[in-house]
């Protein structure tokens, strides 16, 4: 594939300083990583990963990254089409809400999901008289709604923009041919941004899995319910044993870097370069 | 000069170096504040530091056993635990048995963090099975679950108390026989890490410190 979009550029070699940028760009985000790697106790790496502790922080993670995934993929894909299809008053306001866990540090998401959530949060009380929750610390529900909160803008901006990308033409065809907009929505909508779909479940995913300033304010520390990698990372690090943190953090960035590297099959390098309009003939 | 100090000792040593700094206008005291084990990593990867402060004697003598100290490490200060609850007291809780009621929330620090070792020998100590919830890697992570009110209950350290205002109170934990010991010790040659050390020990740094809650060894 990489042939086919090098044979259509004839005027194709990049300035020098622009390569160097590049270059240099690369080194930012490489070396750290490089560093840990030469900093990796290799010979003992395979026995601290195979500790309980680790596996059992490696299933939280999992569990936990996941389920929240799952989560932001529910709730975030029809926050998505609102945002995408309706046209209404304060559209952009909660599109700035709902990409704010973005950018805000996590433990202020933590703390600011305790007023939420909290014995003493807005919805807090009612939920504890509802559903006989007495805390959510030391829970791996209260782990999960950390994750799905700093992970659903991901996939929400993502699908978003998946179908702003559709070309709504084939929507009102079909329904045109009369199809519900339930079939439609089904039929059409889905399958065609199916790779946005994926691409954001799997950003989302990627972001729930190094989650941890949120999860250790609000759903605290706790083995085998919330402990993910991330929080075993950290305090193998407090306790001075920076080479179990390390190891663990080679495990957690193996597992990114498959996350990542599927993900780009997908999203970062789609498989043509994008039409200027659409494939169909071409209007005009 | 640059002073390497435990997070407990955050407050404590900034009036420290205020004082100290009154006392020697020529001196400028920069302060590198984390947990014990981090600061002794980073005084082992070379890190620039004049004196380092420890919240506990293991990590002291492993920086102490890479002969990176300048001075022989002298404790200086020992804090004690202190159990905490939100002011409203919701889990009615008086004394430290109550902490083995599995209906309360309770937050802890991590055994693996000095004050997680102090609270699980104190707690072994009184016989008292407690199952925390949440297990920080920072006592002050402990405390804001506590005076947030979404702990019922947490261990931290007596000169932790002050700094959770009137959203906390303390419950009387009787007569300790378990501290938390810090070692303070010079990391370079120059005669002013030496000089601050000294400071410390001093009867005008012990009065700053007892300020803070700390006890004189």
């Amino acid at each position: 594939m990489t042939g086919r979009s090098s044979a259509k550029k004839p005027n194709s070699r990049p300035p020098i300083a622009v390569l160097v940028m590049a270059l240099i760009a690369v080194a930012v985000l490489a070396l750290p990583l490089v560093g840990l790697l030469q900093r990796t106790p290799w010979s003992s790496l395979g026995t601290t990963l195979g500790e309980t502790a680790t596996l059992e922080a490696l299933r939280v993670s999992v569990v936990v990254s996941l389920v929240a995934a799952g989560v932001s993929v529910v709730l975030g894909l029809p926050l998505a089409w609102v945002l995408a299809r309706l046209e209404f008053r304060g559209r952009a306001l909660v599109r700035a809400v709902v990409l704010l866990p973005m950018v805000l540090p996590p433990v202020v998401g933590g703390i600011a999901l305790f007023f939420a959530l909290g014995r003493r949060g807005l919805i807090g009380r009612a939920l504890h008289n509802w559903f006989e929750i007495d805390t959510l610390i030391g829970t791996t529900a209260g782990a999960v709604i950390a994750a799905a909160f700093v992970s659903m803008p991901f996939f929400v901006i993502t699908a978003e923009a998946g179908l702003r990308q559709l070309d709504p033409r084939l929507e009102s065809a079909a329904s045109t041919l009369g199809a519900g907009r339930w079939t439609v929505l089904r039929r059409i909508t889905l399958p065609l941004m199916a790779p946005s779909l994926a691409a954001g479940a799997t950003l989302a995913w990627a972001r729930a899995l190094g989650e941890f300033g949120a999860t250790i304010t609000f759903a605290g520390n706790h083995p085998g319910r919330t402990r993910t990698l991330p929080l075993a990372i950290a305090q193998a690090n407090e306790a001075g044993q920076p080479e179990a943190a390390i190891a663990m953090s080679v495990l957690l960035i193996g597992v990114s870097l498959l996350i990542l590297i599927g993900l780009r099959h997908r999203w970062i390098a789609p498989r043509q370069t994008r039409p200027p309009s659409s494939q169909e003939t071409s209007p005009s | 000069m640059t002073v390497y100090a435990a997070a407990s000792l955050s407050e404590a040593f900034e009036d420290l170096a205020t004082e100290y700094e009154a006392a020697n206008p020529d001196v400028d005291v920069r302060l590198n504040f984390a947990g014990s084990a981090r600061l002794a990593a980073q005084i082992s990867a070379g890190a620039r530091a004049d004196v380092f402060a420890s919240a506990n004697g293991a990590t002291m003598s492993r920086v102490e056993a890479e002969g990176l100290t300048a001075t022989p490490p002298v404790l200086f200060v020992r804090n004690r635990l202190a159990l905490v609850v939100p002011i409203e007291n919701p889990g009615n809780v008086t004394e430290l048995a109550d902490l083995s009621d599995d209906g309360l929330v309770l937050a802890v620090c991590a055994p693996e963090v000095p004050c997680g070792a102090l609270a699980q020998a104190v707690l072994d100590d009184a016989g008292v099975d407690a199952e925390p919830d949440t297990e920080e890697t920072s006592v002050r992570a402990v405390l804001t679950k506590v005076t947030l009110g979404e702990a019922d209950a947490g261990l931290v350290y007596a000169t932790d108390v002050a700094a959770g205002g009137d959203k906390v109170a303390s419950v009387p934990l009787g007569p300790q026989i378990r501290f938390n010991d810090y070692p303070v010790a010079a990391i370079s040659d120059r005669a002013v890490a030496t000089d601050f050390v000294d400071f410390v020990l001093g009867p005008d740094g012990q009065g700053i410190l007892r300020s803070h809650g700390f006890e004189s060894p």
